[in-house]
């Protein structure tokens, strides 16, 4: 599939450097390639942490009144387990990605701020270090180490000092406090480079769509997360200097920390999505040798997501009481924001409809994208229409359904974009054939969890609960979902195996292994740090398609 | 390939025999979901098969249309090599998928609108029963305010013939952190927050025990703490009520186990109507043992859990607030053996 | 490596995109006003609700100098860049100073009404829900103001010592649109706390 494979440039000093001089280099760079590659390989250990805690929990869940951990460690795990894998994996990863990524794709030679998207990079880390630190370092009502155990939207007053002692809810605030300044400077970051670095002819209506999604994630990074930070402070007040904004006894209000929360919560999930889309984006219609189909619509719907997501919010809260007329909008926009995301499965499928699918491993998962978002969408339908919620809500229904798109839909086409830049970023192809592995373990494993997962919650059976009582119909299903755990977890091993390995002995790549259109493609595997020798000039959405295709290039048509 | 969207149907279709299984005494679950006795519950069930269907039909068209697409559009010998057309758009296709789904939101939500006006709008006739309900860390407290009856963790409420409806009205309310009462067949979920009163209501037309339990997480022991709601036929109910509202049958000799109580920290928690005993941080154990569980459902309601329960709570619900007070096993055998005559 | 793309004559197109550090800041202040409107939220919400303790009308006294003071050294800060941007570096600088002077003179003004709130009426951040709301809102109001203080003083340093040149006018006029976003924080608050509150 490559076209000419230029041979690989020998290493600019024949001596290799020391190893602590290497270590100095990637501690203090600020190349926005270094820096993406640190957040990817930063959410890859979390990924695992969070794995474990995971599988920590289902183990507990295998059986009924099982005794395989306290209760106290059952509540620490779950909340550990959310907290990490939304504020230290997925959220690092796609920085990491939009950040090596972005600049790449403009035509620019690094993001607008490099020393911010260090700093940005480091908070990030040290917030994840400080939660971790809490296993160990706490100090509260069961003894030395306490990690945070209030769930992790942390609702009010569980997180008082009345009724959460000790410092496992401070760990929860600070160390999202300190990650969340980290993330809304790297938002910042990609908003002024995608609008002021990008390179002559690419005009805004010629970015690649995961610049777009970038961009546009990074606009609801800076809008979203912010709301999350006033919360945390208002809760320091409160914990700290005996403030009353969560304090019901002085007539605080707890639901208005739930507004808080969920106007971060809910924007914060399609932070997390949008650029699941970017890479479906790109991987669909390079494996399947054709344009996007509609380019314009899928910017218009990415923005009316960008903006509807923030009036969605109390869709995770119809069960605390407010009015008729308040539920009812909140079902109007939710229904809302399904119309702009159809319209994205569609034009995936619209893009594929007619073209020459190649089943490579990135294809792979973006297929398995298609299927499962469209499920994990209309789980959420489900959901929107408020009674059929008041029994959905707080089940494992939800829980289904919200892993069904974080790992069944971002998670998924994640992969796919480990697979699809790998290449890129290490020089080197992955191996095939463990590639495929992976995915059909994986599936496997997916399916088996979350699929039958849905049913507990059908049944009855709330989320965060340690244990459960047999005779209520759960038992098999349970099993059923644990068992789906171990599959996952050796396709992830399998995983990062090829990773590892393909990272010493893969075979050599080449500029464009893919034969693809986007400008990261134009330069070499792994870029030089310069990027570019001379910033180029585009004239079209696919700058590599009009050089590959100079008799119909695509600027005829835009 | 094919395999991944046939899975995907049958798991469907196994949902959808759950979704539309006629509601019956619950051969998969007491808790079900689709399983309802009461209006609020029904009216939920039968928005969900409405809501079921349109996603229903929705998945199997684009389900089919993407498989379809996989197979049929798959790279092969012949048309390797060569670039397929480029379409880039077209606007009647982007319009028309535009404008169904637009007009599929508008359906569901009117349909989804129109139930939460029957259910959170509805007119609580002046027969209706009103129960206050206290959720507390980790245990459930109920106050029949017209009745004058307090108990804790086992709800009891009359029938409610459809014809003539007496519906039960609760009122919810928290004394400490944010907890949901959930009884899947009963109704669907409604939180008790402090500080913020909320209130829901039941019709069960069919007697019998429902059980559920408090749905939003509350800390440590929040996975038991269970509901059992007793439907009971009206001149059952009024027994209960007339039994709950008596004072505790004591014995005028005060036994080894009373003194105990009475003199050890238990009446600071705990109300025995009738004794010293007034304490209202923990359950009302007047009538302990018209009970069949204690610990909120945690265990059976006889002489050897209250014993052991006494000696030492952890034993059935770690991280309870019930403290272990230090009592011996006989000590804990005589207070077991004084509660278990409050009938 | 990457290839100059021939065959793509097309005439010399304009290109000049926005700079980086006004849209920064533009970014920068998108989210502070979020955290603000948070903060103004949980104000507005509480007002009249507290359960005890002094209300706003017994004790809030309008800070109209102070307001004046800020709102004054808007235009100042105005002034000044404009003096930089013609290459009147003199003119800045006495611009600039006067921003801090009279920023200082701001936050002077909310040192001695927190006094007087504190030891003359008795309001604490515990006291009640105005207490609350009230001193968080305004704490992080004065809290940007001194960080912005911390800002231009250090550029009255570098001025001082002969640092800035008029090259420097876009990167200063990016501080000073993080000085009018604090001014418009301050007159949202005002409104909120002084007027609507009481």
């Amino acid at each position: 599939m490559s076209t000419e494979s230029i041979a690989w440039p020998i290493s600019e000093t024949s001596t290799p450097r020391p190893f602590v001089q290497q270590l100095h280099e990637w501690v203090t760079t600020v190349d926005h390639k270094r820096l993406g590659i640190l957040y990817i390989l930063f959410a890859l250990l979390f990924l695992m942490v969070g794995g474990v805690e995971a599988t920590i929990l289902r183990i507990q869940l295998i059986r009924p009144l099982n005794h395989f951990v306290s209760p106290q460690m059952f509540n620490r795990m779950f909340t550990m387990h959310g907290t990490t894998m939304i504020f230290f994996v997925i959220m690092p990863v796609m920085f990491g990605f939009a950040n090596y990524l972005t600049p790449l794709m403009i035509g620019a030679r690094d993001m607008a701020f490099p020393r911010l998207n260090a700093f940005s990079f480091w908070l990030m880390a040290f917030g994840g270090l400080l939660l971790y630190f809490s296993f160990i370092g706490g100090d509260g009502l069961y003894g030395a180490g306490n990690a945070p155990d209030v769930g992790w939207f942390a609702y009010a007053p569980l997180t008082s000092k009345t009724f959460s002692r000790g410092h496992s809810t401070d760990f929860w605030i600070l160390s999202l406090l300190v990650s969340g300044f980290g993330s809304i400077g790297t938002a910042i970051n990609i908003i002024a480079t995608v609008l002021c670095m990008r390179c002559k002819g690419m005009t805004l209506a010629k970015l690649p769509l995961m610049a777009w999604m970038s961009a546009t994630m990074a606009g609801l990074v800076i809008l979203a997360v912010s709301p999350l930070a006033a919360a945390q402070i208002m809760l320091l007040v409160d914990r700290y200097l005996g403030g009353h904004f969560f304090d019901t006894q002085a007539g605080g209000s707890a639901v208005m920390w739930m507004h808080f929360f969920w106007v971060f919560g809910h924007p914060e999930v399609y932070i997390l999505v949008l650029p699941a889309f970017g890479f479906a984006s790109e991987i669909i219609p390079v494996f399947s040798r054709k344009a996007i189909f509609g380019y314009p619509i899928m910017v218009a719907a990415t923005l009316g997501i960008g903006f509807i997501s923030m009036s969605v919010w109390a869709h995770h809260m119809f069960t605390v009481g407010m009015s008729a007329a308040g539920n009812t909008f909140f079902v109007l926009s939710t229904m809302a924001i399904a119309v702009p995301t159809g319209i994205k499965i569609f034009n995936w499928l619209a893009t594929i409809w007619g073209g020459q699918i190649h089943f490579k491993t990135p294809m792979l998962f973006c297929i398995a994208f298609l299927f499962q978002f469209l499920i994990a969408g209309l789980t959420g339908i489900m959901q929107g229409a408020a009674p059929f919620d008041w029994q959905l809500t707080a089940s494992y229904f939800v829980v289904a359904h919200f892993h069904y798109v974080i790992v069944g839909g971002i998670l998924f086409t994640l992969f796919g974009a480990y697979y699809y830049w790998f290449p890129k970023m290490s020089g080197r192809m992955y191996n095939e054939k463990l590639g495929r592995l992976h995915f059909w373990l994986f599936i496997i494993g997916f399916h088996l969890t979350f699929d039958f997962m849905h049913i507990p919650g059908i049944l009855g059976m709330p989320r965060r609960i340690y244990t459960y009582e047999p005779g209520r119909g759960w038992d098999i299903w349970n099993l059923i979902i644990t068992i789906g755990v171990f599959f996952q977890a050796v396709a992830i091993l399998v995983f990062i195996g090829n990773l590892l390995w393909s990272y010493f002995r893969g075979e050599l790549a080449g500029n464009d292994p893919w034969d693809a259109w986007t400008l990261e493609w134009s330069i070499p595997s792994p870029p030089p740090a310069y990027n570019f020798a001379a910033i180029p000039e585009v004239r079209s959405r696919r700058p590599l398609w009009d050089l590959k295709h100079p008799e119909d290039p695509d600027w005829h048509y835009e | 390939m094919y395999t991944r969207p046939i899975r995907a149907v049958v798991i469907l279709t196994l949902l959808a025999f759950v979704a539309l299984a006629e509601p019956v005494s619950p051969p998969l679950s007491p808790t079900n979901i689709f399983a309802p006795v009461s209006t609020p519950a029904q009216s939920i069930f039968d928005l969900s098969r409405f809501v079921l269907l349109v996603t229903g039909a929705i998945f199997t068209v684009v389900v089919i249309l993407l498989t379809y697409a996989v197979i049929k559009f798959r790279k092969t010998r012949e048309n390797e090599g060569r670039e397929p057309a480029q379409v880039f758009g077209s606007t009647q296709l982007e319009l028309a998928w535009t404008v169904i789904p637009v007009l599929i939101v508008v359906v569901l939500f009117l349909a989804a609108a129109h139930v939460i006006a029957s259910i959170q709008n509805a007119v609580r006739p002046s027969n209706a029963l009103e129960v206050t309900v206290i959720g507390h860390q980790f245990w459930w407290e109920y106050r029949y305010p017209g009745l004058k009856v307090v108990t804790a963790n086992e709800l009891h409420i009359p029938v409610s013939d459809p014809a003539h409806p007496t519906p039960t009205f609760l009122t919810l309310l928290s004394a400490d952190t944010d907890h949901s009462f959930w009884v899947p067949r009963l109704a669907g979920k409604t939180d008790l927050i402090p500080n913020h009163p909320n209130s829901t209501w039941v019709d069960p037309h069919e007697t019998g025990l429902y059980l559920g339990q408090c749905a939003q997480y509350c800390g440590t022991q929040h996975a038991l703490m269970l509901l059992r709601v007793y439907v009971d036929s009206r001149e059952d109910f009024d027994r209960w009520v007339q039994q709950q509202s008596e004072p505790a049958h004591v014995s005028s000799k005060v036994s080894p186990g009373q003194r105990m109580f009475e003199t050890t920290a238990c009446v600071n928690c705990h109300t025995i109507r009738g004794t010293p005993a007034k304490g209202t941080y923990g359950p009302d154990l007047t009538h302990l043992m018209s009970r069949q569980t204690i610990a909120s459902g945690a265990a059976k309601n006889n002489i050897g859990s209250l014993i052991a329960w006494i000696y030492k709570p952890d034993v059935f619900k770690p991280g309870c607030k019930m403290p272990s007070m230090g009592l011996s096993v006989q000590q804990s055998a005589e207070v077991g053996a004084y509660l278990a005559t409050l009938r | 490596m990457s290839v100059p793309f021939a065959g793509m004559a097309e005439p010399q197109i304009e290109w000049t995109l926005p700079g980086r550090g006004p849209v920064a800041m533009y970014c920068l202040i998108a989210a502070e006003s979020a955290i603000f409107t948070i903060f103004v939220v949980a104000y507005i919400f509480y007002i009249g609700k507290s359960l005890t303790g002094p209300q706003p009308q017994d004790v809030l006294r309008i800070p109209i100098v102070f307001t004046i003071c800020l709102l004054s050294s808007s235009f100042s800060i105005h002034f000044a860049s404009r003096s930089l941007r013609n290459g009147k570096v003199r003119s800045f600088s006495l611009w600039w100073l006067l921003t801090l002077v009279l920023g200082a003179v701001f936050l002077g003004g909310t040192f001695l009404e927190w006094r007087h709130l504190i030891y003359d009426e008795g309001l604490t951040i515990q006291t009640n829900l105005f207490g609350t709301t009230y001193y968080s809102l305004v704490g992080l109001h004065a809290f940007h103001v001194t960080v912005g203080l911390l800002a231009l003083a250090t550029v009255s340093l570098f001025t001082l010592l002969g640092y800035l040149k008029q090259e420097h006018a876009e990167r200063v006029e990016v501080l000073s649109m993080y000085w009018h976003f604090v001014d418009v924080v301050w007159v949202v608050v005002f409104i909120v706390v002084y007027i609507v509150g009481r």
